[in-house]
């Protein structure tokens, strides 16, 4: 799960991590208000949307009077900002941070992320700071910082200071980047995260630290014991297909193509998705049932697929384990009968309880399609784009 | 032959008394498997189709001398299912639950670090020695024993697939292990591949990956160096968009890294099979492994 910048910086404050005096704002008259509060000019305006490069796009922007931070906060909300994480349709602006500038000597990059391959937690920090930390690895790997902190044993002094000494701290801003590293390191194991990102963090032009930038991630698996932070869930950010699939246990990611599919199993669901797209078509979602849906969830999955205006043709491919062929068909028909069926429909059944399905659906006397294994599937797909 | 689970594999059930305990219980017991013990704290001292359920693996592990554990723990409580497990001296593991935090999941590897025990999975449909014994929630029919191919796999329902192509070509399997969908897991690639290499029965490998991380890439180095026997590779997931996680909790492209496409290739750079269209995967296994 996502928060936005404001809510990470208001987390931030709760662990005594340094940050810019500011307030989020939802219209140009608070931001005006939030500025005046602050006293001083200039004063930094920042887009609030769940997508990073927001500063190239345009969505942060320097004012130097109330009346400039009007007219800025009035223009970046309800605007529609591009980022390269955005893609081309870019996301509404809704609400923007107000914050005190900085005099800023110089930018560093920090962040802790879940290692998967070392199954330790990794802390990265670089002097390059202000730039996409993917570039510096692939261009000036040497200007990272790497530090495993094994999350049984929990981070350890030693660990601090190979941090700020990568960096090249010494004095003051050594001992401060210690206690800002043990601080964000228990913000990230109290909360689950799977991302805590400071990119800048800055030494100001009085030489302290001050995090500009906030950015965490939550592993979606820890929520039931962070009820706070489902709170801060912005569905705004959200494909309203996929927060409507959302409530019903339904893995669904909306794509650009035509052809709807569900499949039972996220590993069989993204490739029957390269089989669509072998067959000369676009998968148009990602919808995995699950291995123990009912007949409810297959309901509400077809009725998903179908509200998808771009959807032309639909597959089925199900491998029945836990999830029966008789439930899935049961499913079906009752989706079919409630919101009909426009669109060609082909199924492809395997496994548990596979002749009882298949004469659900040949004596519902709906319009389908029905598909022997997976390579008549992927024909019959092909043939629908074809039509 | 097999690997990790055979004929003398005796199965304990943690969560037998929930309802997909209960249900799979049944299914691995029809299938053959030995399931000797339950454990459901505070229902020690009852039966669940005859079989006695304890309140602690240790005291099921010491009345019924069960070697492997299956568990169908509920995610909160499954990190602790697994350690106790550990702790309880079992040798192998084998972690259903879907959903486990990433976190927990860390603190298990190091604790198992020096341990004996081997975990496999979570999320994850288990392992089964076709004709010998089932540990996991994979049906259990579409499986033809007495080898010769091993089967590993990230994934669930990817693998009922392939198995059933592989059957339907006429070719058994000796070992099929999922190794589960998350993260971080226990046992990964290399372990099988490894074992696989050793078992004197096992003629060729089925490998089946997806996006993100980097597990196959290292396996495919491992391959390289280590595996003679014939191995046919499948990766799912050349449509999926980056950043976004595709169902498993590990299956997500991070900026450049964990692309099906790099996978794909650091496979064949490895000399593995790697069939680019899933419905054709069993002719190709048929083609490759005719040999075998």
């Amino acid at each position: 799960m996502k928060i936005h910048e404001y809510q990470a910086k208001d987390l931030f404050k709760q662990y005594a991590i340094p940050i810019p005096e500011g307030r989020v704002a939802f219209d140009a008259e608070e931001a005006k208000q939030v500025a005046a509060r602050l006293g001083a000019f200039p004063v930094v305006v920042k887009a609030q949307i769940h997508a990073g490069g927001r500063g190239k796009g345009g969505g942060v922007k320097l004012a130097h009077s109330l009346d400039e931070v009007g007219k800025i906060a009035g223009r970046l909300i309800g605007m529609n900002l591009v980022t390269h994480q955005t893609g081309p349709e870019g996301r509404l602006v809704r609400k923007v941070l107000v914050e005190e500038g900085l005099q800023i000597e110089k930018e560093l990059y920090f962040s802790i992320v879940p290692d998967r391959a070392t199954a330790k937690v990794v802390i990265m920090a670089s002097r390059a700071g202000g730039m996409d930390i993917e570039e510096v690895a692939e261009k000036t790997p040497e200007k990272i910082v790497k530090v495993y902190v094994d999350p049984l044993a929990g981070l350890q002094p030693h660990h601090c200071r190979q941090v700020a000494f990568g960096l090249g701290l010494t004095g003051a801003l050594m001992k401060a980047m210690t206690q800002l590293t043990t601080q964000l390191y228990r913000l990230f194991m109290d909360y689950d995260c799977s991302l805590v990102e400071i990119n800048p963090l800055v030494i100001t032009a009085g030489q302290q630290l001050m995090a500009l930038d906030a950015k965490i991630n939550f592993d979606d698996n820890a929520l039931f014991r962070h009820k706070d932070i489902v709170e801060l869930r912005d569905l705004d950010e959200e494909d309203p297909l996929e927060v409507e699939a959302s409530k019903y246990n339904l893995n669904y990611i909306n794509l650009d193509g035509n052809v709807g599919n569900m499949v039972n199993g996220a590993g069989l669901a993204m490739a029957t998705m390269d089989l669509i797209k072998l067959a000369g078509a676009e998968p148009a979602n990602f919808l995995d049932v699950g291995g123990g849906a009912n007949a409810e969830m297959v309901e509400n999955g077809f009725r998903i697929i179908l509200s998808d205006k771009n959807v032309r043709g639909i597959l089925i491919n199900i491998f029945g384990g836990i999830l029966r062929c008789d439930v899935l068909a049961e499913g079906v028909v009752k989706a079919a009968e409630k919101t009909g069926i426009n669109v060609p429909v082909v199924v492809r059944m395997e496994g548990t309880n596979v002749e009882e399905g298949r004469r659900i659906l040949a004596e519902s006397g709906l319009n389908l399609i029905s598909a022997a294994d997976l390579k008549d599937a992927a024909a019959k797909v092909a043939e629908i784009v074809k039509s | 032959m097999s690997i990790f689970a055979d004929n003398n594999t005796k199965v304990l059930v943690q969560g037998i008394t929930g309802r997909e305990g209960q249900f799979h219980t049944r299914q691995c017991v029809d299938y053959g498997t030995q399931v000797v013990a339950g454990v459901t704290p505070g229902k020690g001292g009852q039966k669940m189709d005859g079989i006695p359920v304890f309140n602690t693996v240790a005291d099921a592990r010491e009345q019924t001398g069960a070697n492997c554990s299956l568990i169908f723990v509920p995610p909160p409580f499954a990190a602790d299912a697994i350690l106790e497990a550990v702790d309880a001296g079992i040798e192998l593991i084998v972690a259903i639950t879907e959903g486990i935090p990433v976190l927990d999941m860390m603190k298990v590897k190091s604790y198992m670090q020096n341990s004996p025990s081997r975990l496999i999975g979570p999320n994850c449909p288990g392992i089964i020695t076709p004709g010998q014994c089932k540990v996991g929630i994979m049906p259990g029919p579409i499986h033809k024993p007495g080898g010769p191919i091993g089967v590993v796999s990230r994934s669930g329902t990817l693998t009922y697939e392939v198995v059933h192509q592989l059957t339907g070509q006429g070719i058994g399997q000796t070992t099929c292990i999922g190794i589960g969908g998350d993260p971080v897991n226990g046992t990964n690639f290399i372990d099988c591949l490894a074992a696989f290499q050793e078992d004197p029965e096992t003629k060729g490998i089925v490998m089946v990956g997806e996006i993100g991380g980097s597990a196959e890439e290292e396996a495919a180095g491992f391959i390289t160096e280590k595996v003679t026997k014939p191995v046919v590779g499948f990766i799912a997931g050349l449509t999926a968009p980056p950043g976004r996680r595709m169902g498993h909790a590990g299956a997500i492209i991070s900026g450049k890294s964990g692309t099906a496409q790099g996978k794909i290739e650091a496979m064949e750079a490895a000399g593995i099979h790697v069939c680019r269209d899933l419905g054709r995967l069993g002719e190709l296994c048929a083609k490759v492994f005719s040999d075998a």
